[in-house]
């Protein structure tokens, strides 16, 4: 009866397999923990030593010439913005052009057809990028803008951006898709053409999670490295005015792939190496945290519209 | 401001072979409410949704018959169906704030009209609130966003948008079915108001709003209209067996 029941309620816990999985998975979890700190600490510890070893002054300088101690970083920044700004602007309007179109206008098939490609197109090797960028763009471009080579920071960001609109558009389609029908309906029972709707209310009701797209898309780019490292040039040097963006340049991501093997461990030039690697962890943390924020606002603005 | 709709053989079929509508036929008085109701699934949405062509959107298979607004065909191709729909207006069974501030909400339908004058708009959306009886409670917070507002506000909010618009006609599905009798009483009496003036088709999501509101009543089972006439009529001498047994409550 009842109190045959009592003793198994009251007897101890002795599932094993139980306990067993538990503790797997917090140590995964704690592991992962461990290594993020134990990289930051390192990153650290080698790329510090570096501000007291190289006057402060001269990382500012405009030349990178590490034989003869010479670490400006500005043209390596400079290269990276350059190539990342170009990115963006070709990627951005793109990106979300065509995330409009598979979300708003295609027809279903169409829809079923373009967005897994796209998201295939974002499992593309970059090395294989960088391959089309040097057989095909950079002389297609030389030969198109009539330069010198055609190895330059506007090939680099064409061929970024095209790594980072699969991106782009798959998130921005995504959350293009997560607009309630009824948007749509009150709009269209207004008198909104299907234009009207998609400006006016469909891609601002979307916005933050459009806005993820572009700053993960950015933060592919910043981070991407043996595609732009192909088709740059790898100049480490600062042109100014209109040209620049068609001249060779070098970026964060590719001096340190390009250096790193050659540099005695401990010297000077490996310590200004990592504090590359320092500012490129700021750069994609800064990234990141943006894309926290928007979303944290995306997740509240939704529990409101929820209650 | 006032329109006749005469619908004539009204069939619908969706793609997935649903026939929604079975050779309706009815006429729409003009300056009256019209209630058409009945179970669910019986094509009472795809009427007033054929009647702004906002089916347009949906996966409808086949269209047979006509629909006349004044005379004129709004099933044809060549009517702008924009236009239709500011003449038409239409108000949801959920209050369905665009994610915009209260003033945009109301001013949206005059803006993709082409309407920029700010002056034009701001007499409009003033106009529209005070009909709805939510100018007093919004005035001093225009711009603040609309899905604040609490549900009987954003329904009247959505009732204001349409009447920016100055329509012939308003179509109301269900409008009240996520309000509280407090708010669902000051929408049919504001109905009541503006069926002086606009031809008002309502499908309520129960028998009893449609014998508050109603001056016509149409009784709709499994796509076909079963009987139509004055609400009196139909509510104390229904000719038909079915419509009586519904109004009853034997079934629905």
């Amino acid at each position: 009866m009842n109190n045959q029941k009592l003793p198994a309620l009251l007897a101890p816990q002795t599932n094993w397999s139980e306990r067993v999985t538990v503790a797997l998975v917090r140590v995964a979890g704690y592991l992962s923990i461990v290594f993020v700190s134990l990289i930051c600490l390192f990153l650290l510890r080698e790329g510090l030593p570096a501000l007291v070893n190289v006057p402060l002054l001269s990382l500012f300088g405009t030349t990178w010439y590490p034989i003869e101690a010479r670490f400006g970083l500005l043209p390596l920044l400079l290269g990276s913005l350059t190539v990342t700004i170009g990115a963006a602007c070709i990627a951005v309007p793109l990106g979300i052009g065509t995330a409009v179109y598979i979300s708003e206008i295609a027809p279903q098939w169409a829809k079923e057809t373009l967005k897994p490609l796209v998201e295939i197109l974002a499992g593309l090797p970059s090395v294989v990028l960088g391959f089309i960028g040097i057989l095909v763009l950079a002389p297609a471009l030389r030969r198109a803008l009539s330069l010198n080579t055609g190895m330059t920071a506007f090939t680099g960001a064409l061929l970024l951006a095209w790594a980072s609109i699969p991106t782009i558009v798959s998130v921005a389609e995504d959350a293009l898709n997560a607009v309630p029908r009824s948007y749509r309906e009150a709009s269209a029972a207004l008198g909104a053409t299907r234009w009207q709707t998609i400006w006016m209310v469909t891609v601002p009701a979307a916005r933050s999670g459009v806005l993820t797209g572009i700053m993960l898309g950015i933060g592919r780019v910043i981070g991407e490295t043996m595609a732009v490292m192909m088709v740059t040039g790898n100049a480490p040097v600062m042109a100014f005015g209109p040209s620049a963006l068609f001249s060779p340049v070098r970026t964060m991501t590719a001096t340190i792939a390009a250096e790193m093997g050659e540099v005695a461990k401990g010297s000077t030039h490996y310590q200004v190496l990592f504090l590359i690697g320092i500012v490129l962890f700021v750069f994609s943390l800064v990234i990141n945290l943006t894309v926290f924020y928007v979303g944290a606002r995306h997740a509240a603005r939704k529990q409101r519209l929820l209650s | 401001m006032t329109a006749t709709i005469v619908i004539e053989r009204l069939s619908v079929t969706y793609s997935d072979r649903v026939v929604a509508l079975k050779d309706v036929s009815l006429q729409v008085a003009e300056n009256a409410i019209t209630s058409i109701f009945g179970p669910s699934g019986g094509g009472k949405s795809t009427l007033l949704r054929m009647l702004n062509r906002l089916n347009d959107m949906a996966d409808v298979a086949e269209v047979s018959g006509t629909i006349l607004l004044n005379g004129q065909n709004i099933l044809d191709r060549k009517v702008n169906v924009m236009e239709l729909r500011r003449r038409v207006g239409m108000v949801f069974s959920r209050p369905t704030p665009l994610p915009l501030s209260i003033y945009a909400n109301v001013s949206y339908g005059l803006v993709v009209a082409g309407e920029r004058r700010r002056s034009r708009t701001d007499v409009a959306v003033e106009k529209a609130l005070k009909q709805v009886a939510l100018w007093d409670e919004v005035s001093d917070r225009l711009d603040s966003p609309a899905n604040k507002l609490s549900g009987g506000q954003q329904q009247r909010l959505s009732m204001a948008r349409v009447l920016a618009l100055q329509p012939e006609v308003i179509l109301l599905d269900e409008p009240t079915s996520a309000l509280d009798p407090v708010a669902t009483n000051k929408i049919e009496m504001l109905l009541h108001d503006l069926s002086k003036t606009l031809t008002i088709v309502i499908a309520p999501h129960n028998t009893q709003q449609t014998a508050r509101v109603a001056d016509y009543a149409g009784f709709f089972l499994t796509g076909e209209l079963v009987e139509f006439g004055l609400k009196p009529q139909i509510f104390t001498l229904p000719r038909d067996r079915r419509t009586r047994d519904y109004i009853e409550g034997r079934f629905g």
